[in-house]
């Protein structure tokens, strides 16, 4: 067992790695890991830090490793935002941590989770700190690319490339880790196109599943506008069922626990002014985090719907590479029947102008529409 | 509070002003004064407000001078206070008398409902202050407006007048006032339009209804009339956004009763009563290139463009060409 069992499909990655953990001289304080989504850069930058903890090195079963890699460690410190961007008081709030020597271990280590949320201004000040730390600072950033950091931070780290793990070596792991049956972790990591958290999602919620199927089925009924504006409604409704089912429960259980710490009577009709004022904040807080979710959600729906137009494409072309929906053959077939290569490719550019849009604050539902709308079935 | 004579009408000791419109507010308390002033001109006013209070200054300007004179306090925002300016307020009321007016605003809501409550059961003179929000109460406010001064106005002058500066009721109240002051006789459109003519409230709606009718020209007059009132580009691109998306819902729902549809569709029935007007001379195709046009618009005034106005401006252009083809 290795602490690096859960990074799958990394070879070239782990090379690097595995040299600085074993080499002091091979260290560096500032790392960036960068790779696509899904491709475990959080679940390496925290592997990385149990081995760099542990006295063996990354044995996997001592208490070092167990802690790092579950983000419970005293000296390992995971920074992720749930909300759009990461604040600049979150970043000073690090340049202090990163001053701290380590309490139990060798090193302090600093994970950002999603470097690519670091604003112009929070990245700027987390310079110093990352360029000079103290001597048993490590500093681990993570991004989907190089392109989506601050160049004043790319110039100041050393860079780890990950890459899309195979389909098996993710359908591998489900087995392995998560008990699933194989055939149903190879058709999941299939229809995940590789990301590994999407995967293991749709190998064991069946609402997840029928949700895709729905989203990779749709193209085909969209012949003309009515369609394609019922269309979209259905995806933006796909996701607010999805963010619903995730974040209600969560949303109740944290209000509930939040009156219990004030030691507020849940049952009361209103509640004092200085308990309103936190639960205000806290539903503030959600709030953001339900913008966040939804476009998420939405921007995954639109990469799903993405891979039916790609595997159409592949078909047409004759690529000799593997289809992403092998299960839904029909729609895959169709589409590429009903429209030619460069239909396929405007549709497909269609979609990316939807996904960019979206980032850039375009209501979802109007972006779909949109986009729908170019999806139209020829006749 | 429309007295027209100013016949010096006794303050009681307590006086709530009740609402949240800031000129009737504004009317109610120079009232108040005017009257206190008549009654005993040697009155003494001070003014505070419930925002930024200090803890123990009400019960120190209550208490009774050194030369014993008249007081009166006006206490604005009640609505705003804090605990310890409640508490103040409410140990203070009591000792309200002749010698002793209290002038309280409160501008509505929950907060300080106490004091409220408290003004109520002590006998308080309550004037109400409420929010003039529709085109009927901003009828009815003009209309009084020029009664009180003893002057007509016509319903399309008022209409011209309230089409021109509905939206701040201030703004309306002076206008007004300037055309009471600087006219003579009956007040009809024509006057009005020498005074305000060419300056119109353009909202969103308006915008979305002249370029979906086709209309470019006015279409984008009311936008630059709406841009230069103050509003944002953002939400005009919004509002062009829905109303499509209405007009292609019920333009591919076909026929059946409109109560049906509206149930089916999620929209009021006017709406679609509305929509199905609008949709003579349009094509699915058409309609489906102004949402492109307007989803594109969009990502534009969100920072994707350089100039958000031109971006809107674009889109009712497209909208209005695509109208009829």
């Amino acid at each position: 067992m290795s602490v690096w069992r859960e990074v799958v499909g990394q070879e070239p990655a782990l090379a690097i790695l595995t040299k600085a953990v074993a080499d002091p001289a091979a260290l560096t304080h500032a790392w960036l890991f960068t790779g696509p989504p899904g491709s475990g850069r959080s679940v390496a930058a925290r592997a990385f830090a149990g081995a760099l903890l542990c006295p063996q090195g990354g044995c996997g079963e001592c208490r070092e490793c167990r802690t790092a890699v579950d983000g419970t460690h005293a000296d390992v410190d995971i920074v992720a935002t749930e909300g759009l961007s990461i604040k600049v008081d979150q970043a000073r709030d690090l340049v202090q941590l990163a001053a701290r020597r380590p309490s139990v271990g060798r090193w302090r280590i600093i994970i950002v989770e999603d470097a690519d949320r670091l604003t112009e201004h929070s990245g700027n000040g987390l310079l110093k700190a990352i360029e000079e730390p103290t001597a048993r600072t490590i500093w681990v950033l993570c991004a989907p690319s190089v392109e989506d950091v601050l160049i004043t931070l790319r110039s100041r780290s050393r860079q780890v490339r990950l890459r899309t793990p195979p389909v098996e070596a993710v359908a591998a792991l489900l087995v392995e880790r998560d008990g699933i049956d194989p055939a149903m972790a190879r058709y999941a990591a299939r229809a995940a196109q590789s990301h590994v958290g999407v995967a293991r999602r749709l190998a064991r919620d069946e609402g997840a599943r029928i949700r895709r199927r729905q989203v990779i089925t749709m193209p085909m009924r969209i012949s003309g506008v009515g369609d394609a504006i019922g269309a979209a409604s259905d995806l933006m409704a796909i996701a607010e069922e999805e963010k619903e089912g995730a974040l209600t429960e969560r949303n109740t259980a944290e209000k509930e626990r939040l009156l219990a710490t004030l030691g507020a009577d849940p049952a009361a009709r209103t509640q004092p002014p200085h308990i309103r004022s936190q639960l205000a904040a806290l539903e503030k807080e959600q709030k953001t985090r339900a913008t966040r979710f939804t476009r998420d959600v939405v921007d995954r729906t639109l990469v799903d719907l993405l891979s039916a137009y790609r595997d159409a494409l592949v078909l047409r072309t004759q690529a000799p590479v593997a289809l992403v929906n092998e299960d839904t053959m029909d729609t895959v077939s169709g589409l590429a029947r009903a429209f030619g290569a460069d239909g396929l490719l405007r549709a497909m550019t269609a979609i990316g102008t939807a996904r960019e849009r979206i980032a850039a604050n375009v209501p979802p539902l109007l972006a779909l529409e949109a986009m729908a709308i170019s999806l139209r079935v020829p006749r | 509070m429309s007295e027209t004579v100013a016949v010096a009408q006794r303050v009681p000791p307590l006086v709530l002003i009740h609402g949240p419109e800031s000129i009737l507010i504004e009317r109610a308390l120079s009232q108040v004064a005017a009257d206190l002033r008549l009654a005993q001109p040697e009155i003494e006013i001070s003014r505070l407000s419930g925002v930024a209070y200090d803890a123990g200054t009400l019960p120190m300007e209550a208490s009774p001078s050194l030369f014993g004179e008249a007081r009166a306090l006006i206490i604005r925002d009640a609505d705003e206070g804090s605990e310890a300016f409640q508490t103040d307020l409410l140990a203070v009321l009591p000792d309200a008398s002749e010698d002793l007016v209290l002038v309280v605003v409160h501008k509505g809501g929950a907060r300080g409902k106490k004091i409220v409550d408290a003004l109520k059961s002590a006998k308080a003179r309550v004037i109400d202050t409420p929010a003039i929000k529709t085109d009927r109460d901003k009828q009815d406010f003009t209309t009084n407006e020029f009664r009180r001064a003893g002057r007509k106005a016509t319903p399309d002058a008022v209409r011209a007048l309230i089409e021109a500066l509905g939206s701040d009721v201030a703004e309306l109240a002076s206008a007004c006032q300037q055309l009471i002051s600087d006219t003579t006789g009956l007040i009809d459109e024509q006057v009005v339009m020498t005074y305000h003519g060419g300056k119109v409230e353009a909202t969103g709606f308006r915008v979305a209804d002249a370029a979906i009718a086709g209309d470019a020209a006015e279409a984008l007059r009311l936008l630059r009339h709406a841009i230069a009132t103050g509003l944002d580009p953002v939400p005009i691109v919004a509002v062009l956004a829905s109303q499509l998306r209405q007009l292609v819902k019920v333009g591919a729902a076909g026929r059946g009763r409109s109560a049906d549809l509206a149930r089916d569709l999620g929209m009021a029935p006017w709406q679609i009563d509305r929509a199905r007007r609008a949709l003579s001379g349009w094509s699915g195709d058409a309609l489906g290139h102004c949402i492109q046009a307007v989803a594109a618009a969009d990502f534009e005034v969100k920072g994707g463009g350089r100039d958000p106005v031109y971006a809107v401006e674009r889109a009712i252009l497209t909208i209005a060409a695509e109208h009829g083809r």
